[in-house]
């Protein structure tokens, strides 16, 4: 028998005080494990969420730049018949060109034309043929016509390539032009911050030459312990190779003055005097020697008349080129250019173009194939439900129907993928990439779900609700259709729109009927072909395009809309609705 | 027309629902006690009767109009073209089928003419007898069903055994489901394993995935179909999700069910349901355009080669998706823990974490181990993350900075491919059927865990 006096002593003592300390400690660190693992689980969320809404902003706005066109009566409609089908013929991708030209007559090499052409849309000769079309009585005149801009002329607009920084520049500049390239001089050294610029490149060239230099240095020494001098002869010549190019172009950065070449993998420096730009090949410190875009004569520029950018990019590791910018530049300053919400990305079909390609077509394809599935899973899920829950007796059949729900409840979606291939487009000839295929795939796989739910809650509808209605003669029957399913309507539809919900963002086995083809058209019913929107989010991940990155997230937003929109209606009829009996 | 007929069917139903109501009525003479079935049940019984005849007759008409006709035109075709190959004869078929519903065709010359002029007639002659037979049928039954109505004709208890024969019926559906699934994958996979001469250790202990890439006359290089790449890539890619989801899955159970205020588990847990309602392919898209990204210049910063597909951005993102379903079942499994053990540690001293780690934890452990057994199998099964951020050729690497395949991913890539589906079918439909069987094993071996090894403790 331990005395109260020798126990205080254990709980007293030294050691006790520790033994609890760390007792406390350990406590102490599980829950900060928790709250780190929460914390986790939330920056993942929130990281989630933020790059997709990070990138979604640019495909709610599109670009527009106003030309004037020339609509010519002998291009478009020589006998002037004002007919629908004639003008709807003519060339209005020619017509669009066109007015790009007589916009920058400069323009001169083939090259260069194809770039002009490039900062509109292919979409947009299609709509001046629509407007034409819609109004033959404006052939004939030169209208003004908002064409939509391409993907990467929007793209630039919005500054997803980086911006054209203005630097300061305080001299006189005097100008020599031939014609087609022309050198300029400032009074000060307005060029200096290129050549710093370009210095630094040089360095940093010259400090990854003498990194190679020094893995070539360490695989010498390795050769030479082995013995392998022939080998290390070669390593100790790359060195002093590299070591050399590392020396001259450290020289070259450390000389005041002198010029440096640019080249399309430096940073691009332009020179704007009004309309026209002179895009620098070569510069020093007060000047430099470059291409004229526009019309320049030789003469003197006073300060102020003229400015100097800097786009920090170079011109090969961006879509837009040197000239697509100043023509782009141009139009900005002209105030031809317009950025504008689009109405389009709402209502478009899939296109190939970025500038043109939409999810309406998608949302009405999601549209058909989650008809199909709720008409389908809905009806035949609640119906299994009231079986199992109240007629099924314990029999092995009964058994072994409800280990086959459970099991198909954890089928990979995939799986139901194939079984829809072979089973309803294979055998029975279901049309491939209809939503009717896609509606029945999705409903197969919704059911577990649906069935689950159902039996969950006519399972908490009280016994006494039965023996009452059984007690006043009503058949089983009856009593589960009348008594037993209303009472356990909410919990149903809070299951059914929650299997929905997951329907809904559900891709890979629609990849596997074929959904995943390139439709345009908005499908009309459940036998078109159509696609859904997480597989139109797929396919558009997938593309190359830079634009088309806004887009996927813009689609991610609007299908987690609709999925916030439906779980919050299950929380709210679970809450509005369901009984604790 | 067919959609048509089966909407004529369902109002001829409920055209003898009424008539046959009304009989009743007036067979009752007046007093309505006198019948043995409500009026309504006598409408229900016939009308049951004809949708139930009515709809069987069109589906079986339809189907076997479809399928006769097909074959027939099949052989007439064949008999004109007897050097024609099969894929052949089966396009002049669709070509027919498309001149006959005044399509576009790949080719018109005079035998798709003709046939196409015989096909319509047939075609038109097959859907007037199915509209037909199956409208006769529902009429039939409908007025045979009303000859029977009488004072003691018992129609509700008629009408509610068949109703419940087809709440059966609805709960069959699953069944059919499982055989479909079964029974497809197993067609295909046996088709597979004759083209590579049943060499099923080949298939599952070959090293070399590359199917498509040795067929010939039908018959698959047996050196090329080794599946063991893609099992390893798939458990790779399913250990690192693993190694995220479970600790934090677990440790944010623990929290919220044993720490955590009111407050707190109000904002979590519908943070962690946000987390399990995200579709998978927008998961693929954040793995792909901004974990792997990241990760692979994180992995350059610190001097290490990362493949932009490298498995371990897909393995986190999966892990991340896999979260919210290991900590809701584990919050359920240790609530389900009686508050009659925690007293009782409590009582004799132990500190809260004592009391979690070595009574709630020990007595949750079945339904823990079942909670990540799922985990696993969902982690195997997930499609769209690797597909959109993990690799697609086979490699066989024990390196999670590299790309590797997984069995799903292939599947894709075999079913959407270019190759003609039905050589790529063999392949793409075994991997499902080992997916499958594996998926299904693990799901049956959770629930056998949990029932062996659950303390009951009411």
């Amino acid at each position: 028998m331990i005395s109260m006096t020798e126990l205080s002593k254990i709980h007293n003592s030294p050691e006790s005080a520790a033994r609890l300390k760390k007792r406390r400690a350990a406590e102490w660190r599980l829950k900060a494990y928790g709250i780190m693992a929460i914390t986790l689980a939330g920056a993942a969320l929130v990281t989630l969420m933020w790059s997709v809404v990070g990138k979604a902003a640019g495909a709610f706005t599109e670009s527009y730049i106003t030309l004037p066109v020339y609509l010519a009566a002998d291009e478009i409609d020589p006998d002037g018949t004002g007919e629908r089908a004639i003008i709807g013929r003519a060339n209005f991708g020619g017509v669009t060109k066109d007015a790009l030209k007589d916009a920058f007559p400069f323009v001169k090499s083939r090259g260069d034309k194809r770039a002009m052409y490039d900062i509109i849309s292919g979409g947009a000769a299609f709509e001046l043929r629509e407007l034409t079309m819609a109004d033959p009585a404006i052939i004939g005149q030169t209208i003004d016509f908002r064409f939509l801009a391409s993907d990467i002329a929007d793209l630039y607009l919005k500054g997803s390539y980086g911006d054209l920084v203005e630097q300061n520049a305080g001299g006189t500049l005097t100008v020599q032009s031939d014609g087609k390239t022309a050198v300029v001089t400032s009074s000060t050294t307005d060029f200096a911050f290129v050549m710093a610029r370009v210095k630094s490149d040089l360095l940093a060239k010259a400090a990854f030459n003498r990194d190679q230099a020094a893995l070539q240095e360490n695989g010498r020494a390795v050769f030479t312990q082995r013995g392998d001098l022939d080998e290390a002869a070669k390593r100790e010549a790359a060195r002093d190779r590299l070591l050399g190019v590392a020396e001259e172009l450290e020289a070259r950065a450390a000389l005041d003055g002198g010029r440096e070449a640019l080249d399309k993998n430096s940073p691009s420096v332009l020179v704007r005097m009004g309309e026209t730009w002179v895009k620098l090949t070569e510069v020093s410190a007060t000047g430099g020697e470059g291409k004229i875009i526009g019309v320049l004569d030789s003469g003197v520029r006073a300060a102020g008349d003229w400015q100097v950018y800097l786009q920090d990019l170079p011109e090969a590791s961006r879509k837009v080129s040197d000239l697509q910018i100043v023509l782009i530049e141009n139009l900005r300053s002209a105030g031809a250019v317009e950025t504008v919400f689009s109405k389009r990305f709402f209502m478009a079909g899939d296109s190939r173009e970025p500038e043109l390609a939409g999810i309406w077509g998608a949302a009405v394809g999601s549209f058909w194939t989650m008809l199909v599935t709720i008409l389908l899973a809905f009806p035949i899920g609640v119906m299994a439900a009231i079986y199992l829950e109240e007629f099924a007796k314990k029999n092995w059949v009964n058994t072994f129907i409800e280990v086959n729900i459970n099991n198909l409840a954890a089928v990979p979606s995939i799986v139901y993928g194939l079984l829809g291939l072979a089973i309803f487009l294979g055998f029975f000839g279901v049309p491939r990439s209809a939503p009717l295929a896609g509606g029945i795939v999705l409903a197969v796989m919704t059911l577990p779900t649906i069935i689950i739910a159902s039996r969950a809650a006519m399972a908490a509808v009280p016994p006494s609700i039965r023996d009452a209605a059984l007690g006043i003669g009503a058949s089983k029957l009856q009593t589960a259709l009348h008594h037993v399913l209303p009472l356990s309507m909410p919990g149903i539809l809070t299951g059914t729109i929650i299997g929905m919900a997951r329907a809904l963002g559900e891709t890979a086995p629609l990849i596997m009927i074929g959904m995943v083809a390139f439709i345009v058209d908005v499908p009309t019913g459940v036998m078109d072909s159509a696609t859904v929107l997480p597989v139109q989010i797929y396919r558009w991940s997938d593309f190359p395009e830079r634009a088309f990155e806004a887009r996927t997230s813009a689609a991610i937003l609007v299908l987690l809309v609709f999925l916030i929109f439906m779980n919050g209606l299950a929380v709210f009829l679970r809450k509005r609705f369901e009984r604790r009996w | 027309m067919l959609a048509l007929t089966a909407l004529l069917i369902v109002g001829l139903a409920i055209g003898f629902f009424i008539l046959s109501r009304a009989k009743a009525i007036s067979v009752s003479q007046g007093a309505l006690a006198n019948l043995h079935s409500r009026p309504s049940y006598h409408g229900t019984y016939v009308m049951l009767w004809v949708v139930i005849v009515g709809l069987a007759l069109l589906l079986v008409l339809m189907l076997g109009g479809n399928a006769y006709l097909d074959a027939k035109f099949l052989g007439d075709i064949r008999a004109a073209l007897p050097d024609a190959r099969d894929i052949e004869i089966d396009l002049v078929l669709s070509d027919v089928k498309a001149i006959a519903a005044g399509l576009v065709s790949s080719r018109i010359d005079p035998l798709r003419e003709a046939t196409a002029i015989d096909f319509a007639t047939a075609d038109a002659v097959r859907i007037w007898a199915t509209v037909a037979i199956s409208l006769g049928g529902a009429l039939l039954a409908g007025v045979l069903g009303m000859r029977q109505i009488s004072a003691e004709w018992r129609a509700r208890n008629r009408s509610e055994r068949i109703i419940v024969g087809i709440l059966w019926l609805s709960a069959a559906v699953a069944v059919l489901t499982t055989l479909g699934i079964v029974l497809s994958l197993i067609f295909e996979t046996f088709n597979f394993f004759a083209s590579i001469g049943w060499r099923v250790d080949k298939f599952l202990f070959g090293t070399r995935w590359s199917p498509l890439s040795g067929v010939q006359d039908g018959m698959m290089d047996m050196d090329k179909v080794g599946a063991v790449p893609l099992f390893a890539g798939t458990l790779m890619i399913t250990g690192i999700a693993m190694l995220v989801a479970v600790p934090i899955g677990l440790f944010a159970a623990i929290y919220l069910s044993e720490f955590a205020s009111p407050k707190v588990r109000l904002w979590a847990k519908p943070m962690l349901e946000i987390l399990a309602g995200i579709p998978t392919v927008v998961y693929g898209f954040f793995a792909a355009i901004t974990v792997a990204p990241f990760i692979r210049n994180a992995g350059e910063a610190i001097g290490l080669s990362v493949a932009s597909e490298s498995a371990l951005a897909a393995g986190i993102v999966m892990g991340v998706m896999i979260i919210p379903f290991i900590s809701s079942l584990s919050d359920d499994v240790i609530n389900a823990v009686p508050q009659s053990l925690r007293d009782g540690s409590y009582g004799l001293g132990a500190t809260k974490a004592e009391t979690i780690r070595q009574v709630v934890l020990p007595a949750a452990l079945p339904g823990i181990v079942s909670a990540i057994l799922l985990g696993v199998s969902r982690a195997i099964g997930e499609t769209m993350i690797v597909v959109m951020a993990a690799g697609q050729g086979a490699n066989l690497t024990a390196n999670p900075l590299e790309a590797v395949t997984t069995v799903t991913v292939q599947i894709v890539m075999l079913i959407t491919g270019d190759t003609e589906a039905s050589t790529a079918a063999g392949p793409a439909f075994t991997l499902a059927f080992t997916l499958f069987c594996i998926t299904l094993a693990l799901n049956i071996f959770a629930l056998r865990f949990v029932r062996k090894y659950r303390e009951k403790y009411d």
